[in-house]
């Protein structure tokens, strides 16, 4: 920040509490026109908070805001429109059944005249111009549903951009991108700040942040443990500084080598389901972690729906624990030793409403069951549940609450203790560290390797490559359906790269 | 930080405040409202606590809880079923048919039942010592047959719970019409109708017994077996409980059919108490009110995922009490329902606000 820049956005003291404890406290940082401010720091550490209190959805309890030199207490989101402030929520606000056009001008249609006329053509017109201006190619009468994921977050900005927003706040933008919307994010992202906008960015993915902030700010319980410019960073001091603690790797180191002679849990011979996963063949061996690699739309996530018995397949075949298998369910599935650790922790990984016990027994019900109506022996199964918690180190007041209340990170443990319980010989676990910080996701890799040593075949699927090169024994590459390559250890980046995105780019 | 530790969160209200929701969340809020009501309502209508009307709420309550205890399973996995009342009438029709005693050719002789079922002696089992226990137990069959019919194509075929169990509803309803030319079927055996109508002791009545056995051992699945946990979590998350291996559309056919042999249970009771075989069951809505209205006045959840039998025991003594009073204080049919209405309107807004308590605590 050069001396003569006044900054577009100063905030001084600012402290929020919620039921007597304190989500932010006494925070204070400035931003200046075509700046951008990276924000970092674990689940819970005030960032959503911070954030809010800037767009107008909560009041801060004291400190001070002003922008462009002028007091700023906004008191509704609206407000915060009014003084150039945008908020590009992690869930986006787009009414997906309306066309493009009508979301871009939701709250300001032109019209004719002064009469309660929408004016179609003045706003298609419109419409074009802003998304010209931030490069969308598509016809601004496209209903949003149609869109992609990145497509709709472009809309998004779109809409920011229009309303002349000198700040855009972003809020874990990238977690729905593919890698070709992300990158198409990030330019974009150079554009506005060339043009003069600040731009505020949140995210989990350290890489990220390094390589797009001028300015990072690591918070941590809700307070500002450090701010400075970007070169006096690298991820381990981010890490260790959000964490407050230095964490000795990122990866738990593996247990003892494996045995390349040891039996295949699962093997798949020309598994193919037309239009989702194309002649996929491989074996996974007793105590190995498996990656795949692939691409959003590659079919990893298809591949798992279909060896979990949730999707059919058409022609070949499928063994499990050397016992060839077909017509699977899953509930065949759970009884030959599979367990299933979905993408969408919330939408399908867990009963958000019923509690910790309820979530962590339901896999594993009739072992705590007796007689041939069923009859749970609820002392044995919260014994079981208190047990597996132990072992989880699920931070939780009380296993009586419902899971709603956790942070995502205990969530995770929550969904993989239900299946823990189940001593799974097949574990597929499907993105298991997104959208949790840091400290969660070393716990979550600790298990994997805690499992794996007990001899479980693990089938790890990220599109974070890093993850999978420091936990995986073997690399599956997946693209269009089909494995396009095998990767051993060392793990050679620039080829996984090369082979995931062939064709794809 | 959006969610934060819910146990802090009593902190913010005051003592009254937290008073209130407390009672608001509380299960026995329903029950401890009907007291209320009763105690309010005794200096007003003296006649409401008088030894006969006291046993004229017993024995509203019994059918009626019958039927609720099955409606509750079904809102529990986030369905509905409208179509016990067609059961109550179809199974009332068909046990009548078997077991009567005497059948009037001037009204059955153009029945389609004439001649196959019904005679001048009565349905086919007349006068057998069997007629009532194989009554019982075809009626059982018919009703388990409609709620398979129901549950197998919510589960298999995906048809939405409320059309498919509308359509249950006329189609089995104008069934049972159909079979008896709109006549009630009489003279049935007095083994039968005792079943409504006896007592084993002085407010102890077989039809106490059935319903509160019926009651008791539903809840004890619901809440003490592995079954039962599977009927929460496919109400709560469907997708959630098929990854975690609960045998989703089994669950689903077994709740369906578990209604209907509920409807049917209070079918038995409400015959033997007419001690009539009944094809009006099934016709208006007056039944089919009161049922999904004591269920959801409990505090069973519409979206699904939360309920229990004993709330649905409170919600069909309140139900039947407010029916009661509002008789009592000689108020025309249609302002009875129109209050009965607005009851149960009040406990689905109290549903509504009770799951955004839960979900911002």
């Amino acid at each position: 920040m050069t001396a003569s820049q006044i900054p577009l956005l100063e905030v001084e003291g600012l402290t929020k509490s919620f039921f007597g404890v304190r989500a932010v406290s006494e925070v204070g940082f400035g931003i200046s026109a075509g700046r951008l401010l990276g924000v970092v720091g674990e689940n819970g550490a005030g960032k959503s908070t911070l954030m809010n209190m800037l767009g107008g959805v909560v009041p801060p309890d004291a400190g001070t805001m002003v922008v462009s030199g002028r007091p700023y207490a906004p008191r509704r989101p609206k407000d915060a429109k009014e003084a150039g402030i945008a908020f590009i929520h992690q869930e986006l606000n787009l009414f997906t059944n309306l066309s493009i056009a009508e979301n871009l001008f939701i709250d300001a249609y032109p019209r004719l005249g002064g009469l309660p006329f929408i004016h179609r053509a003045d706003l298609r017109r419109r419409a074009k111009r802003a998304l010209g201006a931030i490069g969308l190619n598509v016809p601004v009468t496209t209903r949003v549903e149609a869109l992609a994921p990145g497509e709709r977050q472009l809309v998004e900005i779109a809409k920011a951009v229009n309303a002349e927003a000198r700040l855009i706040i972003f809020d874990e933008p990238t977690t729905s991108l593919t890698h070709r919307e992300t990158e198409r994010l990030f330019t974009l992202l150079e554009t506005l700040k060339g043009e003069g906008t600040a731009i505020i960015y949140i995210s989990h993915i350290l890489a990220d942040v390094l390589r797009l902030a001028d300015e990072v700010m690591v918070l941590r319980d809700g307070a500002l443990v450090e701010r400075g410019p970007r070169p006096t960073f690298d991820t381990r001091r981010l890490i260790s500084l959000m964490v407050g603690r230095d964490l000795a790797q990122l990866y738990p180191p593996p247990a003892a080598p494996q045995d390349a002679a040891v039996e295949p849990v699962l093997e798949t011979e020309g598994l193919t389901q037309p239009g989702t996963i194309q002649d996929i063949s491989f074996r996974l061996h007793r105590g190995e972690t498996l990656g795949v690699f692939g691409l959003m739309g590659s079919g990893r996530s298809e591949l798992a729906r279909i060896l979990f018995g949730l999707d059919r397949y058409r022609t070949g075949r499928l063994t499990l624990r050397g016992q060839p298998v077909d017509h699977l369910t899953p509930q065949e599935a759970i009884a030959r030793g599979v367990a299933f650790v979905t993408e969408n922790r919330r939408e399908e990984g867990l009963l958000m409403d019923a509690s910790i016990t309820e979530n962590m027994s339901l896999v594993t019900l009739h072992e705590d069951a007796r007689g041939s109506l069923g009859v749970i022996q609820q002392r044995d199964l919260e014994g079981r549940v208190a047990c597996l918690g132990g072992e989880l180190r699920l931070k939780a007041p009380d296993y009586a609450h419902p899971v709603r209340t956790l942070s995502g990170g205990n969530q995770q443990k929550v969904v993989l203790g239900k299946w823990l319980a189940a001593k799974p010989d097949v574990l597929i676990i499907d993105e298991p560290t997104r959208g949790i910080d840091v400290g969660a996701k070393y716990e979550v890799y600790n298990l994997v390797r805690e499992l794996a040593a007990r001899g479980t075949g693990v089938l790890f699927i990220s599109s974070e490559l890093e993850e999978l090169i420091g936990m995986c024994d073997r690399l599956l590459v997946m693209q269009n359906g089909e494995i396009v390559g095998e990767f051993g250890s060392p793990f050679d980046r620039e080829a996984i790269l090369a082979a995931a995105f062939r064709e794809a780019v | 930080m959006r969610s934060v530790n819910p146990t802090d969160a009593p902190n913010r209200t005051g003592g009254l405040a937290t008073l209130g929701r407390r009672l608001v969340v509380s299960e026995y809020f329903v029950i401890l409202l009907a007291a209320l009501l009763f105690v309010v309502l005794w200096p007003i209508v003296p006649r409401i606590a008088s030894p006969q009307n006291l046993a004229n709420l017993a024995s509203n309550v019994w059918p009626l809880l019958a039927i609720a205890v099955g409606q509750t399973l079904v809102l529990i996995v986030a369905g509905i079923d409208l179509s016990q009342i067609a059961v109550v009438a179809l199974t009332s029709v068909v046990g009548g048919a078997v077991m009567t005693q005497a059948a009037n050719p001037v009204l059955f002789e153009q029945t389609p039942l004439w001649g196959v079922l019904l005679s001048e002696g009565g349905g086919i089992l007349s006068g057998s010592p069997l007629a009532v226990p194989v009554a019982l137990v075809v009626m059982l069959g018919v009703g388990a047959l409609i709620g398979l019919f129901n549950g197998s194509l919510i589960a298999f075929a995906r048809v939405p719970p409320f059309i498919m169990t509308l359509v249950s509803l006329s189609f089995f309803s104008s069934f049972a019409v159909f079979l008896t030319r709109a006549e009630n079927i009489s003279n049935l055996p007095s083994a039968f109708t005792v079943l409504g109508q006896g007592e084993i002791l002085p407010f102890v009545s077989f039809a106490a017994l059935v319903s509160l056995s019926l009651a008791l051992s539903i809840g004890f699945l619901l809440s003490r077996t592995v079954f039962g946990r599977w009927v929460y979590a496919v109400g709560q998350n469907p997708r959630a409980a098929t990854i975690s291996g609960v045998p989703r559309a089994r669950v689903v056919v077994a709740v369906y059919t578990l209604s209907a042999l509920c409807a049917t249970v209070g079918g038995v009771l409400y015959s033997a108490r007419l001690g009539l075989g009944r094809p009006g069951f099934g016709q208006g809505f007056d039944l089919l009110l009161d049922v999904i209205g004591a269920t959801v006045i409990g505090g069973t959840s519409l979206f699904g995922g939360q309920g229990k039998i004993l709330w649905t025991v409170f919600g069909v003594i309140l139900f039947v009490l407010l029916t009661n009073a509002l008789n009592l204080l000689n108020l025309s049919y249609f302002t009875v329902n129109i209050v009965k209405g607005s009851f149960i309107l009040a406990a689905a807004l109290l549903d509504v606000a009770r799951r955004r308590l839960l979900v911002t605590m």
